[in-house]
């Protein structure tokens, strides 16, 4: 049973790792705007040169 | 002879490519498209000439109307003003930050990202929708910030450039730092639940050595959600504590002292478990109920001032010719030219030019005022004539309208509103506190070990998660209704306030007026070829009472027009069928008028004066049964700062005509709501303008009414819509029912906390019963709050 020991460290740990990579996309500005994003990615890359015609 | 019908109209109204009004005739065609107006055409030209009609695709009729741009942008050539505005600047790259209103769709997020394809110059540029700003960075060397924010106007998006940016200044103001505290308490709660679990199902007798192990994880896991996610309680509970007030964040500091100091010193003793779960888990729920309530609008400032109103910068004339200088930088003594549609920014001396002033958005009287040579001309007043030379006799910061700021009275600390759970947690920590001792003194004689366990128990189990969690609750679900119905309340805090209303004032003009919808009334004699010319002279001018005129005269056939020629302020006039046709004011004809008002219009047809057009605003749809269904419940006021000519139209809807008053002053309307605050009635002002400013800030619940939320507000404590101006009776309502499902669900709240504490005052606490009670009676109160707040929203039609 003393594995738990250890598996208890991994599952903190792993947790901890999410923490602050929750904490690096804050500080990143990426909860900032969560709106924009989401419309702007529907856009198409280009326009065909023929629908302006 | 010309003939009526060479231009016939078609009858069907065409829609503007463009923007999707109505087309009033087909002037304007480009590319098979109708446009509305030349501001439209020419938007669409742009766009197709670089390949931007991709913005066409993605909305129908994704454009707002053009406006005349009649700003100057001269002044960002300035180095100093520029410096100001932009966020970063090196050799090659300027980046600026611009908030522009128009800002409304998609089309709009993707024309404004593709800046790029209308000048190679703009590097990047980025937009945050919701703050409608655009963050561009440009290569200022080839393309210069004016330029730039006239390429800008050009397409329809003119940024809105002013000394005050307070939009960009809350928006600093970031809620990182609860979000950051919560994540931090969650991430705690998840793992010590986790932790916990082991313990209240029960250990076998070899697992027994995991106990300590758990124990001591779990305090580990408890120092960050004290001592860094509940800082803030401890911190506010000592603040008030210092002041002499008691309010809810004492008896939750304390609750949450309580439980980690028993949890430490249970797990280092080996005697318990500890209630670390339960002091995770409230402050988890707590710091949420806290980030409901900040709500935030990103598009709206309730902050405003005249900082904001001016524009940035001014004309300065001096021996070396005209230079933009920042406002701030304006001296007593120096010259300075406006032309056409700028605001005066501070109390000056008219030295030259013709000045006709409308002061209307600063006194509410709607006519404009003439001003001869030498008069003083105060600030806020904008010019409606051609440009004028004026000397400053005050600073900007000491003129008359801004004094209307700093008045002494906002100095004084101004209604601190008393929420419902300020009032009740008083009594609340006093009775808790009683509960707490008392039990430990019971106690104390039998079993002193016992009397420990009963006074924490009593701290812990009473500590009002729930009950703090009520209000935040119900009141950010009430702004949520509220938002959806256009109208944007400050804060929580608000909503009780509106509760608590009984008497409501409005401004007049612009308030309870609506903004488009003119009764016009021809007084004269006219033939109907007469009536055909007026409508043809006038659809060239783009002034709204021309518009509002062509509108209202339906007529479909129309002569050319030459010579045609518009005098900002005064009318315009033209030859029309061969005969010299003149609309505009009394002066413009040379007849003298015995009307004041500024909504007559005036008609000369070959030097013969025919007759006028009055012009009247319209109410607001539904103003009548408005005011009665109010009337029946609240006391009614009516403060306009125009002269008395509307009062006879006033009277049949607004039957309380003692309380109605007119050419008010910001100062008398300001002394009014004192007055009847004096009273000890508890007013709601509504208003648009400056002028209500004071009024606004003064009352107990300052509403600015606007029919554009991007446009300038005064400061205020909620933003209403013009277009829900209707549905303020049942706002008024909603308000009630919100205080209404607060105090069920203290009750609520009240009744766990008797029951936590039955067990508590005996001893009788057990970590897994704190465990199940806490979150039950929250997660209780936050469906109950929400569910109960929506079914009211429905019986108020609000949803």
């Amino acid at each position: 049973m003393n594995i738990l020991y250890f598996l208890i460290g991994c599952s903190v740990f792993l947790a901890l790792i999410f923490l602050f990579a929750f904490f690096w996309a804050m500080k990143n500005g990426q909860n900032d705007d969560t709106y924009t994003p989401g419309v702007r990615i529907l856009f198409d890359d280009d326009i065909p040169k023929e629908a302006e015609k | 002879m010309d003939t009526l019908d060479t231009q016939k109209q078609a009858e069907k109204l065409k829609q503007c490519y463009h923007c999707g009004n109505d087309c009033p005739d087909q002037d304007y065609h480009y590319d098979e498209k109708d446009f509305c107006c030349i501001g439209c055409q020419s938007v669409y030209t742009i766009l197709s000439e670089n390949q931007l009609c991709n913005y066409y695709s993605y909305n129908n009729t994704p454009g707002t109307t053009q406006d005349v741009i009649s700003s100057h942008y001269d002044y960002l050539d300035e180095p100093k003003i520029a410096a100001s505005l932009l966020d970063y600047s090196d050799e090659n790259i300027s980046i600026i930050t611009l908030y522009i209103p128009s800002i409304h769709c998609s089309s709009c997020l993707w024309l404004l990202e593709h800046l790029y394809k209308i000048n190679p110059s703009i590097v990047n540029s980025r937009i945050d929708f919701l703050k409608k700003q655009v963050v561009i960075s440009f290569k200022h060397k080839e393309f210069s910030l004016r330029e730039l924010v006239k390429m800008l106007g050009a397409i329809g998006y003119e940024p809105l450039i002013s000394l005050q940016d307070v939009v960009k200044e809350q928006n600093k103001v970031s809620d990182r730092d609860i979000i950051k505290k919560i994540a931090v308490a969650g991430f705690c709660f998840g793992n010590v639940m986790l932790l916990s679990f082991p313990e209240y199902f029960g250990m076998a007798a070899f697992e027994q050595q995991f106990k300590t192990f758990f124990g001591w994880l779990n305090l580990i896991f408890a120092i960050p959600v004290v001592f860094y996610s509940g800082r803030d309680y401890f911190i506010s509970a000592w603040k008030n504590l210092t002041n002499k007030v008691l309010n809810l964040d004492f008896p939750l500091a304390l609750g949450i002292a309580v439980m980690f100091i028993r949890s430490f010193y249970e797990i280092l003793s080996g005697s318990g478990a500890g209630f670390v779960d339960t002091l995770c888990g409230l402050v988890f729920f707590l710091l949420i109920g806290k980030w409901v309530q900040q709500r935030t609008y990103h598009h709206l400032s309730f902050e405003r001032d005249y900082r904001s109103y001016f524009p940035v910068a001014v004309t300065l004339i001096s021996e070396a010719g005209e230079k933009p200088i920042p406002m701030d930088e304006l001296q007593v003594g120096d010259r300075i030219l406006i032309r056409n549609n700028e605001i005066i920014p501070a109390d000056t001396i008219l030295m030259k030019g013709d000045a006709v002033i409308d002061f209307s958005f600063v006194t509410g009287e709607s006519a404009p005022i003439q001003k001869v040579l030498g008069e003083v001309v105060y600030a806020g007043g904008r010019q409606i004539n051609e440009a004028i030379e004026l000397e400053v006799i005050k600073p900007v910061s000491q003129s008359y309208l801004t004094s209307l700021w700093n008045n002494e009275i906002f100095d004084e600390k101004r209604k601190k509103i008393d929420t419902f759970s300020d009032t009740v947690s008083k009594y609340f920590s006093v009775v808790l506190l009683a509960i707490a001792f008392g039990s430990a003194a019971f106690w104390m004689f039998d079993d002193s070990a016992k009397a420990w366990q009963a006074f924490t128990a009593v701290l812990i189990i009473a500590c009002p998660c729930a009950l703090a969690l009520s209000s935040p609750f119900t009141l950010s679900a009430v702004l949520s209704i509220f938002d959806k119905n256009k109208f944007y309340l400050k804060n929580t805090a608000v909503v009780e306030q509106m509760a608590k209303i009984n008497t409501l004032v409005f401004d007049k003009t612009g308030t309870i007026t609506a903004p488009e919808g003119f009764r016009i009334s021809f007084e004269g004699d006219l033939s109907y070829e007469e009536q055909c010319m007026i409508s043809s002279l006038a659809r060239n001018s783009g002034h709204p009472l021309s518009r509002e005129l062509v509108k209202w005269m339906k007529i479909n056939e129309y002569f050319t027009v030459s010579e045609y020629k518009e005098i900002p302020g005064k009318g315009i006039e033209g030859i029309v069928n061969r005969k010299m046709v003149r609309i505009g004011s009394a002066s413009f004809i040379n007849i003298k008028s015995e009307k004041k008002d500024s909504g007559t219009v005036y008609i000369q047809i070959s030097e013969r004066y025919t007759g006028y057009f009055s012009f009247r605003q319209g109410w607001r749809k539904g103003l009548k049964e408005l005011f009665s269904h109010l009337g029946s419940k609240l006391n009614m006021h009516l403060l306009s700062g125009d002269q008395d000519t509307e009062r006879e139209y006033l009277l049949p809807a607004f039957p309380w005509e003692s309380q109605m008053h007119f050419s008010q002053s910001p100062q008398n309307k300001l002394d009014y709501i004192k007055a009847l605050q004096k009273k000890n009635d508890k007013v709601m002002m509504l208003g648009d303008g400056l002028n209500d400013a004071g009024a606004l800030k003064q009352s107990d619940l300052g509403i600015a009414v606007t029919d554009n939320i991007n446009n300038f507000s005064p400061g205020c404590d909620a933003i209403l819509d013009g277009a829900s101006f209707e549905k303020l009776p049942q706002f008024i309502q909603q308000a009630k029912d919100a205080v209404k499902v607060i105090h069920i669900s203290f009750s609520i709240s009240l009744v766990y906390n008797v029951v936590g504490l039955f067990f508590a005052v005996q001893g009788l606490l057990s970590p897994l019963f704190a465990a199940i009670l806490m979150p039950l009676s929250t997660v209780t109160i936050i469906s109950f709050t929400s569910i109960a707040t929506h079914v009211f929203a429905r019986k108020n039609k609000l949803i």
